[in-house]
């Protein structure tokens, strides 16, 4: 099995607030994260596919293709926008990056080639801080 | 000693911003600033490395104590700007379009007063991994 990674960024808006806390609640809980009117980060997303390499090309995937993809079904939803306002799959949600991790995995997963396993995604919001998800 | 020495410290501080001008139609803004004049802002892991300039302390060994440094960025830097939005939360850039350029002006003008006069300052802001700017250039 191999597997392959694609690198892309974003950079876009958030907040962290539960909406059925208070103010109070929410700034003691997730402290400058629920500033109310946002912060930001470069966001850098990989992308792992696994599989073994087509005997024709010596391709899992193409990584260009990839890159389209993800590009088209993630990045352009998500750059220099407001992950908490302009992104549907984020409607409802608490914008962690735990949840926009797996919700970035549910808007890929169905875009993929049958033939493309997709392994893990990792989402990294600082250069500190950095989550990983295998869809389990 | 004949030369001087550069030391330097980074910090970071991550923020929201958009970039507008706000004479200027939306179509304009959008024309000129493509998606950074979005109105729902983004944002960026802002990394800054400020540079101190001058000649050691013979009594130190030190052109500036790093913890001085340090603890002015963070008073007079990464308090005001750390987890802000930057249009709307700072006096700074009410009316400041807050490019990487501006910021680092007034990052620079921010700091200056609290260094000995014959220490040289110089910023150099990263606003992603590829694009940076330098003031005094």
């Amino acid at each position: 099995m191999v597997y392959l990674t694609r690198i892309e960024h974003f950079n876009a808006a958030h907040r962290l607030l539960n909406p059925n806390w208070t103010p109070e609640m929410n700034e003691s809980v997730f402290g400058k994260c629920a500033n109310k009117n946002w912060h930001g980060h470069n966001f850098e997303l990989s992308v792992t596919i696994k599989g073994k390499p087509d005997p024709d090309t010596g391709f899992i995937f193409d990584a260009k293709k990839l890159s389209v993809i993800i590009r088209e079904r993630v990045i352009d939803k998500l750059d220099h926008r407001n992950l908490n306002l302009d992104v549907d799959f984020m409607k409802d949600k608490l914008c962690s990056i735990e949840n926009l991790v797996t919700g970035i995995w549910n808007e890929l997963a169905p875009s993929l080639p049958v033939q493309v396993k997709l392994h893990c995604i990792k989402l990294v919001e600082t250069p500190r801080i950095y989550v990983e998800y295998y869809g389990e | 000693m004949a030369n001087k020495v550069a030391v330097y410290r980074k910090e970071h501080f991550n923020a929201a911003h958009r970039l507008a001008n706000p004479t200027w139609t939306d179509a304009e803004n959008a024309r000129v600033f493509g998606k950074c004049a979005l109105p729902h802002y983004h944002g960026h892991n802002y990394e800054l490395i400020v540079k101190v300039s001058g000649f050691p302390d013979p009594a130190t060994g030190y052109v500036i104590d790093m913890k001085i440094l340090s603890d002015l960025i963070q008073q007079e830097i990464v308090e005001r700007f750390d987890h802000r939005n930057l249009n709307l939360d700072t006096l700074e850039f009410a009316t400041l379009n807050p490019t990487a350029e501006n910021i680092a002006i007034v990052i620079f003008d921010l700091l200056r007063p609290h260094l000995d006069n014959k220490l040289d300052l110089q910023i150099r802001l990263y606003e992603t991994p590829r694009n940076f700017v330098e003031y005094p250039a």
